[in-house]
């Protein structure tokens, strides 16, 4: 099964992702917001171009010194498909298995997997074909037993704690089934989360005011412009997936990774985040990479590749 | 920044973390109020053992003393007179006191002092603690005319009629004027008694008269002994011509010897107000019983006039101690030697001068003066049992009250184990979005440090303000009880004595949150090692 969308984008229309392209995001009289944020240590939100992946916490690129991570710069050549340089995320041989006890569980036997910028990806599969866990591999929140992955062209899945951290904090958005968000928080500040992470106190006190209206325009866009004080606990299903998609939004990801973003969901509901998500895939080019048990939801993708028993059958 | 909000949030939210540093409150509290009233207790029980005692004392080692107590002086004087500021004998013996009340013989076991008069309050703080002004200035063993004290000089005005300095309405009386009606009742007693045994007649009518009601009270024993008929003009005629007021050799007795309190059935401020009952009044004759210093002692007695009470508020002393002059007591022993009149002496005491240092002074006069034969100690030294039982007994209270902060650690430490579980899915969101291990370890840490600066703080506020109330809290427990909770017959401090020490609370309160940080480190540790994809899922 498979569908396959033709890509109206190419890497060639779209020099830089910006998920602030939009003028309904731009602070009316003044500079464009990511402008006005470039220059707060450690609060740019732009894609970052001085620190590579991890973020500041990573090594840049061109100064590592060790072999190790010398290593890691090159992509390794794929026997069977060979490297996929253009990829914005890509996989090769990934291999995941848990042990409960005695017994070994294979999860993913073997996939391999290119995602190119602007593609609004989706993966479809039954439950427990082992979506989830090649979105946390993508994600970099779990590691691979065998296989590779790289981001833009450099390895990610061996990456140290922090600079995986800062891998997910600066250039991946994260969207989960069960929304996830902090019940401590307000709606408003369960947005600022990844940025309250990347600041430190003085850094986030100096810039307070800019960091807020850029997530009072998030929230604008995904239409929760009236429940910035309102706990988790007080907003519907569908309006807890939007705040945690405006979560996703704020630092600035290049690629949105999905995990059944509408599988709580009413159908309305549903179709709601879905149109979000397209909308931000077509109007930002912005990479997204859905994981659904639903085959009309995984229409709505540019493409789709379909996961049987921890391999890609279809693409 | 997420750190500081999530543990502010977490500080707002999770009561059962608010219980858990009660304890820590409690605890807290305690310590300070205990090391404040132990502080002050010691720092005010040092006061007054270094007024009652000299900075320095030489005592003899042998029952009988050393002769010549002027030579003593000239060689320590020799040996450190740069240091020394002050000098004088002292001699002690372990005495019986009696006197008269209502026909009643009331017998106290003392310590009697000789002290020389002129130079004794140059060493101590001995004439600060007497009734009469005129003592406080210039100390003498003459009995003043009037003028006593009649409220507790040592107490502030707010303190006046309470139960700890009590008011001293029959002081007015004392002096000079209360010896002649005290030796007019006596003479009466006497011609009473002795018209009495002449007639012996059964038909004597019942007196009417206020003084013939003298009759009706016991006689007195004290009237027939001859060294008090001498000294009021008996019968004997050579003393006809003498004052028949005069007084006896002067003495000066403990202020608990001759007193008790009572309520007088007023009150004030909402309590009971109280004043001292005197048995025995400056101008009063009683009666000493000594061993004399021959071998085998004899008991021996000597009627002695009160002059003044002394008061240091050191019950232990104010109900033992009784001082007379040097000379006279020597005398009485048996301590003067007959050709060369020089008298024998216990000991020396030495005041120092500011800045001299008492251990190095010591150890000079101890190679100077044999210690087969001589003590030198330091005020410290004669007190040291005393003083190193309270420190040990402090050390011991902050071990047992510091381990209830420990067990309240211990029960942070379950709490936040509890909330780190509760807390996974949490923990597991705030890894996909980016915050690292340490950052996850940080926001417990910060509620750890956010709860021990909680309780700590609050601790700090509520044993300050228990040590500035303590004595109105101690008078109001002991209402509700019916028990003194700090009974000034035991302590005679007017108060219960505290004393902040800012470096303590300091050590104290930094304990507390450093325990609360302490406990808070393990589960910490476990949320940061929490695998983000676990605790994602985690139900």
């Amino acid at each position: 099964m498979s569908s396959q969308k033709p890509s109206s984008k190419t890497n060639s229309q779209v020099p830089t992702m910006d998920p602030f392209a939009g003028s309904e995001l731009r602070v009316r009289g003044g500079p464009r917001l990511e402008e006005s944020l470039v220059e707060m240590p450690g609060t740019d939100l732009r894609p970052d171009a001085e620190h590579g992946i991890g973020g500041p916490h990573a090594v840049p690129r061109e100064t590592r010194p060790s072999r190790r991570s010398q290593e890691k710069t090159v992509p390794k050549i794929n026997p069977v498909l060979g490297p996929d340089l253009d990829a914005q995320l890509s996989a090769c041989g990934l291999k995941k298995s848990y042990q409960k006890g005695p017994v070994v569980i294979p999860v993913l036997r073997g996939v391999d997997l290119s995602v190119r910028q602007g593609e609004f990806l989706s993966i479809i599969g039954r439950s427990g074909s082992g979506k989830s866990t090649l979105l946390h591999l993508l994600a970099t929140l779990d590691a691979p037993d065998e296989g590779e992955i790289y981001f833009e062209g450099q390895r990610i899945d061996n990456l140290g704690g922090l600079e995986r951290d800062g891998l997910r904090n600066h250039r991946l958005g994260m969207i989960f089934q069960f929304y996830h968000l902090l019940p401590e928080l307000t709606t408003l500040e369960n947005v600022l989360a990844p940025l309250m992470i990347r600041c430190s106190v003085w850094g986030y006190i100096r810039h307070r005011r800019a960091l807020h209206e850029k997530a009072k325009h998030l929230l604008q866009l995904v239409g929760l412009s009236h429940r910035l004080r309102h706990r988790p606990r007080e907003l519907s299903g569908g309006e807890m997936q939007r705040a945690a998609i405006a979560r996703a939004l704020i630092g600035g990801p290049q690629v949105l990774l999905a995990d059944e973003p509408t599988g709580n969901l009413d159908q309305a509901s549903g179709r709601e985040v879905l149109e979000l998500l397209r909308r931000l895939n077509a109007e930002q080019n912005l990479t997204i990479v859905m994981v659904t048990h639903d085959l009309s939801i995984a229409q709505m993708a540019d493409r789709s590749i379909e996961l049987v028993q921890g391999r890609i059958t279809s693409s | 920044m997420y750190k500081l909000l999530l543990s502010w949030r977490y500080l707002r939210t999770r009561y059962i973390a608010l219980a858990s540093i009660i304890s820590v409150t409690l605890g807290v509290a305690t310590m300070i109020v205990v090391n404040s009233v132990m502080s002050g207790f010691t720092t005010e029980m040092r006061n007054r053992i270094h007024g009652i005692l000299s900075d320095l004392v030489l005592e003899s080692r042998p029952m009988d003393g050393f002769p010549n107590a002027e030579w003593h002086m000239e060689e320590i004087r020799r040996v450190a007179g740069n240091q020394i500021a002050a000098m004088t004998p002292t001699v002690y013996v372990p005495a019986m006191l009696s006197f008269q009340v209502e026909g009643q013989t009331i017998t106290r076991p003392v310590e009697l002092i000789g002290i020389d008069p002129e130079t004794q309050g140059d060493v101590s703080d001995f004439s600060r603690y007497l009734q009469h002004p005129a003592n406080r200035t210039k100390f003498s063993f003459d009995l003043r005319p009037r003028g006593y004290d009649t409220k507790d000089h040592q107490a502030s005005k707010d303190d006046q009629g309470s139960r700890n300095a009590r008011k001293r309405d029959q002081m007015e009386f004392a002096g000079i004027s209360r010896r002649m009606s005290f030796i007019d009742s006596q003479r009466m007693l006497a011609e009473i008694h002795a018209s009495g045994n002449a007639s012996s007649s059964p038909e004597v009518e019942a007196p009417t008269d206020p003084a013939a009601t003298a009759l009706q009270k016991p006689v007195d024993p004290f009237a027939a002994a001859p060294s008090l008929d001498e000294s009021v003009g008996g019968p004997a005629g050579a003393e006809q011509n003498r004052n028949p007021y005069a007084q006896n050799t002067g003495l000066v007795m403990g202020i608990a010897l001759g007193s008790f309190p009572r309520e007088t059935g007023k009150t004030r401020h909402g309590l009971p107000e109280y004043e001292d009952v005197f048995m025995v009044l400056p101008g009063d004759d009683v009666k000493i019983m000594y061993p004399t210093a021959g071998m085998p002692p004899e008991v021996s007695s000597e009627v002695f006039t009160v002059v003044d009470f002394y008061e240091s508020k050191m019950s232990e002393y104010d109900s033992s101690f009784v001082f007379v002059p040097i000379r006279k007591l020597q005398e009485m022993r048996g301590m003067i030697d007959p050709t060369t009149k020089v008298g024998m002496a216990y000991s020396i005491q030495i005041k120092l001068k500011p800045g001299a240092d008492g251990n190095q002074v010591r150890d000079l006069l101890q190679k100077r003066f044999p210690q087969e034969f001589y003590v030198v100690s330091t005020w410290q030294d004669k007190q040291s049992a005393l003083l190193a039982a309270v420190q040990m007994e402090t050390a011991i209270l902050n071990v047992l009250l510091f381990l209830i902060i420990a067990v309240a650690g211990f029960g942070i430490l379950a709490i936040f184990f509890m909330i780190v579980v509760e807390k996974t899915r949490d923990i597991g969101i705030l890894k996909s979005l980016g915050a690292s291990g340490w950052g996850v370890m940080g926001i417990f840490l910060s509620y750890g440090l956010a709860l021990g600066l909680l309780g700590s703080g609050v601790g700090m506020g509520f044993g300050l303000l228990i040590v500035a109330k303590i004595n109105w809290i101690a008078d109001t427990l002991g209402q509700i009880t019916g028990k003194p909770v700090f009974d000034p017959e035991i302590y005679y401090f007017y108060k219960i004595p505290a004393i902040v020490d800012p470096w303590t609370v300091s050590w104290v309160v930094l304990g507390a949150v450093g325990i609360a940080v302490l406990a808070s480190v393990m589960p910490a540790i476990r949320a940061a090692r929490l695998h983000p994809v676990e605790a994602l899922r985690y139900e």
